[in-house]
C-alpha cells in the first residue's frame, strides 16, 4: 500500500531519529557496545543515521574479562570496519586496582561488578549520554523506562520520578555531572531484532548460530566449559549442538540447545519460543524477580 | 506488517490489566517463565485462579502497594500486525500519565465496567483521547459476564456514551462487549453475545485502517542534524537529516527553507541503503539541496505554496504535568517544538477546562498539575507550527522548566481561526 511503512522500517526510523537527536543535543555521547546482537543492531542503526559520515561518538565496552573470544574478535572487526573509536572500561583492571572484590563460589559472576567501571568511565570521559541496547520487552522494570532515561550524579535511576515523554520530543536537559541513558531500541522485541538482522544482514558473532560445544547442565541452563566456569563433580560434561540467545559474561550466560544454523532459522525459532531470552539464559536475572530493578537503580545498564 | 500504537485507559478495577494480560496470553506473547512467575505469585497471594493482571504489574514498588504508578509498555504481534501498548493507570495522575502514554497512539481503548456504566473517569479518558488526537477510540464494555451478557445493558451504555462523545472530536468510535476474565470477544467472537454483530477486539485492532491517519498532504521536514562527512571521499557532501513530519518529498521538488524563506530544489533523498524516490512520514532520511544554503538544526523545509504558520504568538491547549508550581502568566519556559528549542513567556491563560464536564472556567488564570487549559505563549523566536488536529508533529510542543529541567507541560497548537 502507498505511504505505508513496515513495522521494521518504522522501528528503524524511530531509532535513527533518537540517535540523531542525541548527537545533536548532547556534547559527549557514547554508545555502549557489548558485541551482542542488540548493540550490533544499535551500531548498525547509528551507521545508517549519519551515513555517509561516521557516527559522531565513540563506543564504550564494559569488559568483564569473562568474554567469549568470538565476541571480542567480533568487537575488534566491527571497530575496524566502521572506523568508530572504541573505549574499554575493564572490570579486571578495577579488581586488580583493589576497587572491586571478586565474588567467590561456583556461581560467582562479574555481572554486578560492571557498574563501577561503567560509572568511572562516564566520569573520566565526562560522557553526558550513553546509548544502551535495552529493550522494554526484556524485563518488567525496563517496560517502564523512558527512551531518554535520566541518571543523577551517582548514576542512579529513579523510577518514580521520570520525566513525561511525549510525541517524539525528548528533553535532554541535565545538570553538570548528571547524564542520560538513551535506549533507541526501546520498542523492539527479540523477534524484531532477529527479523531486522535478517533483513539488513547485520553482522553478528558466530556464537548466536548453532555450533557444537562442551557444555553441562546447571540450574536448567547449558553452561559452556571454559576458563571461567568449572563443572562441579556431579555435573556431567557433554558435547551438544547449542547456540546463545544473549552474550553476556561467559560465567553466567547459558546456551540453548538449538539446530538453528542460519539467521532465518533463528527467526523461526524465536517466533515459536516459549521462554524469554533472559529467563532461558541469564542466571543473574533468575535470582530474583526484582533483580533488574535493583541493579538499574544503582546505575547498571 | 504494520506497527500499531495502542493506549489503554480505564478506572481502577475495570479490568484493564486483565484485558492486557488476556491479549498477551491469547496471542501467545506470554512466555512460560513469565507465566510460571505469575502463577507462583498468584498462589502466594492466595488467589484461586492465575491472576493475568500480574503479568502487567511492573515494578516492585507497585507490587508492594498494589498499584500501577506510571506508563508501562507491552508488545505483542499477530500475523497481521505488531502492537505496542502504552498501559496507563487511570486513577492517580491520570492526565499526566495518559498524556505521556498516549501522545503517539493510533488507537485508544477505554474500558468500562458493564455494571457501573459510564463514569466520570470514562468520560475523562475519552476526552483526553480526543484532545490528543488519537484517531480511533474503542469503548470496551467489560465484565459482560457479570450482567449475563445482556444486550440491553450494552445498548444503554452505548447510547449514553454516544451522547457524550458527540461533544468531542472523535473520528472513529467502536463499541465492543467483552469479558476480559473469560475471554469473550477479546480474540474471537463469543457465543455468549449472539446479538453482537461486530468483530472481536483483536480483530478490530488488526483491521482498523491507520495508514491514512498520517498527514500526507502538507510537506514538513524539520532539520534534525546536518551531515557533513570530514572525509576525502565525501568532501563536498552536505545533507540535512531528519524525520518527515508531514506530506511527501520527492527529488526535484521545489522547496522553501524556514526561517530564511530561501527557495531551492531537492537534489536527492539519501539513505544508507541508497537514494529513494519519495519520502513520507515517519521515514528518517537525509535531504540534499541543489543550492548551497545556510541551513541548520531547527530549520524547517516545506513547499513554497504550503507553509506552516511562522509565529511568535502561539495559541495552544496545554496540559500541565508538574506538581511543583503552576503555569501562570509571565512565567518563562524552554519550548521544544520539532527540532527547535526557543524560550517563551506565558502571556495569558484564557480558561481552564473541566475534563469531566468540558466546562470552560474563564475566571481561572493558572493551571495546576493535571489541569488543562487554553494558553497564549510569546516565543523569543518564531516557531513553524500547524494546528495539532492537522499535524500531531508540527502541532505539538513540550514546556521545560529551566531551573529544574523537568518537562512540565504538553502543548497542542490551536488554529489561528479558532475564537479565543
Ligand atoms: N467477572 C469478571 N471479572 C473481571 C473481568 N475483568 C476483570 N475482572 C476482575 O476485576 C478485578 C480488577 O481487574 P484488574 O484487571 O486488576 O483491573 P484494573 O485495575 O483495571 O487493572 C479483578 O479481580 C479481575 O479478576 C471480567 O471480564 N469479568
Amino acid at each position: 500500500m502507498r505511504y505505508e511503512l513496515s513495522h521494521l522500517r518504522s522501528l528503524e526510523a524511530e531509532a535513527i531519529h533518537i540517535i540523531r537527536e542525541v548527537a545533536a543535543e548532547f556534547e559527549r555521547p557514547a554508545m555502549l557496545f557489548s558485541g551482542g546482537k542488540d548493540s550490533a543492531v544499535m551500531l548498525h542503526l547509528a551507521v545508517k543515521a549519519f551515513w555517509p559520515a561516521r557516527p559522531p561518538f565513540p563506543l564504550l565496552h564494559i569488559d568483564t574479562g569473562h568474554n567469549f573470544p568470538e565476541v571480542l574478535e567480533f568487537r575488534d572487526e566491527t571497530v575496524a570496519r566502521t572506523g568508530v573509536r572504541l573505549e574499554v572500561a575493564s572490570v579486571q583492571q578495577a579488581i586488580d586496582d583493589g576497587k572491586l572484590v571478586e565474588e567467590t563460589g561456583p556461581r560467582a559472576s562479574r555481572n554486578q561488578l560492571q557498574t563501577l567501571p561503567l560509572l568511572e568511565a562516564i566520569e573520566t570521559h565526562r560522557f553526558d549520554a550513553l546509548f544502551g541496547g535495552g529493550r522494554r520487552d526484556e524485563e518488567k522494570a525496563r517496560a517502564k523506562e523512558r527512551v531518554f532515561s535520566h541518571r543523577d550524579e551517582f548514576g542512579q535511576w529513579d523510577p518514580k520520578n521520570q520525566r513525561p515523554e511525549l510525541w517524539n520530543l525528548y528533553n535532554p536537559r541535565h545538570r553538570v555531572g548528571e547524564h542520560f541513558r538513551v535506549f533507541p531500541l526501546s520498542n523492539w522485541t527479540e523477534l524484531d531484532i532477529w527479523q531486522y538482522v535478517e533483513a539488513d544482514e547485520v553482522a553478528l558473532p558466530p556464537i548466536y548460530l548453532a555450533h557444537q560445544r562442551e557444555v553441562f547442565l546447571r540450574d536448567g541452563m547449558w553452561l559452556a566449559v571454559g576458563p571461567y566456569v568449572t563443572p562441579a563433580e556431579d555435573e556431567v560434561v557433554e558435547v551438544r549442538t547449542v547456540r546463545y540467545r544473549t552474550v553476556g559474561d561467559m560465567s553466567c550466560t547459558g546456551a540453548v540447545e538449538s539446530p538453528a544454523a542460519t539467521v532465518s532459522d533463528i527467526v523461526a525459532e524465536v517466533a515459536a519460543a516459549r521462554v524469554t531470552e533472559r529467563g532461558a539464559t541469564r542466571a543473574d536475572d533468575r535470582a530474583s524477580e526484582a533483580a533488574m530493578e535493583d541493579r538499574k537503580k544503582v546505575g547498571y545498564f | 506488517m504494520e506497527l500499531l500504537r495502542l493506549a489503554t485507559a480505564g478506572s481502577v478495577d475495570d479490568g484493564k490489566s486483565t484485558l492486557i494480560g488476556r491479549l498477551l496470553y491469547d496471542t501467545k506473547t506470554i512466555f512460560e517463565d513469565q507465566l510460571a512467575s505469575v502463577e507462583a505469585t498468584s498462589a502466594q497471594m492466595g488467589t484461586e485462579y492465575t491472576n493475568l493482571a500480574l503479568l502487567t504489574d511492573g515494578l516492585r514498588a507497585e507490587r508492594e502497594q498494589g498499584i500501577t504508578i506510571d506508563v508501562a509498555y507491552r508488545y505483542f504481534a499477530t500475523p497481521a500486525r505488531k502492537f505496542i501498548i502504552a498501559d496507563t493507570p487511570g486513577h492517580i495522575q491520570y492526565t499526566r500519565n495518559m498524556v505521556t502514554g498516549a501522545s503517539t497512539a493510533d488507537v485508544a481503548i477505554v474500558l468500562l465496567d458493564a455494571r457501573k456504566g459510564v463514569l466520570e473517569q470514562s468520560r475523562r479518558h475519552a476526552f483526553l483521547a480526543s484532545l490528543l488526537g488519537i484517531p480511533h477510540l474503542v469503548l470496551a464494555v467489560n465484565k459482560m459476564d457479570l450482567v449475563d451478557y445482556d444486550q440491553e445493558v450494552f445498548d444503554r451504555l452505548k447510547s449514553e456514551f454516544r451522547d457524550f462523545a458527540s461533544k468531542l472530536d472523535i473520528g472513529d468510535l467502536t463499541f465492543i462487549p467483552v469479558s476480559a476474565l473469560h475471554g469473550d470477544n477479546v480474540v474471537s467472537r463469543s457465543p455468549n453475545t449472539p446479538w453482537y454483530e461486530g468483530t472481536s477486539l483483536l480483530h478490530h485492532l488488526e483491521e482498523v485502517h491507520i495508514a491514512s491517519d498520517r498527514n500526507h498532504i502538507d510537506a514538513r521536514f524539520p532539520v534534525q542534524y546536518v551531515v557533513r562527512p570530514q572525509s576525502t571521499e565525501h568532501h563536498d557532501y552536505r545533507g540535512y537529516a531528519g524525520t518527515v513530519a508531514g506530506g511527501v518529498f520527492k527529488p526535484g521538488d521545489e522547496v522553501m527553507v524556514l526561517p530564511s524563506g530561501l527557495r531551492t530544489t531537492i537534489a536527492s533523498i539519501d539513505t544508507a541503503d541508497g537514494p529513494v524516490e519519495e519520502a513520507f512520514g515517519p521515514m528518517s532520511v537525509t535531504l540534499r539541496l541543489t543550492d548551497e544554503l545556510d541551513v541548520s538544526r531547527g530549520d524547517l523545509i516545506c513547499r513554497p505554496a504550503n507553509q506552516p504558520r511562522s509565529t511568535q504568538d502561539v495559541e495552544a491547549t496545554v496540559a500541565w504535568l508538574s506538581d511543583q508550581g503552576t503555569l501562570s502568566p509571565r512565567s518563562m519556559y524552554a519550548v521544544k517544538h520539532t527540532t527547535r528549542t526557543v524560550r517563551a513567556m506565558v502571556r495569558d491563560v484564557h480558561y481552564r477546562l473541566d475534563v469531566n464536564t468540558l466546562h470552560r472556567d474563564e475566571a481561572a488564570n493558572s493551571l495546576a498539575v493535571n489541569e488543562i487549559g487554553r494558553v497564549t505563549l510569546r516565543t523569543t523566536a518564531p516557531l513553524f507550527v500547524d494546528e495539532y488536529r492537522r499535524n500531531r508533529t508540527t502541532g505539538s510542543f513540550i514546556l521545560v522548566d529551566e531551573s529544574t529541567n523537568a518537562t512540565v507541560g504538553a502543548g497542542m497548537v490551536l488554529g489561528s481561526s479558532q475564537p479565543t
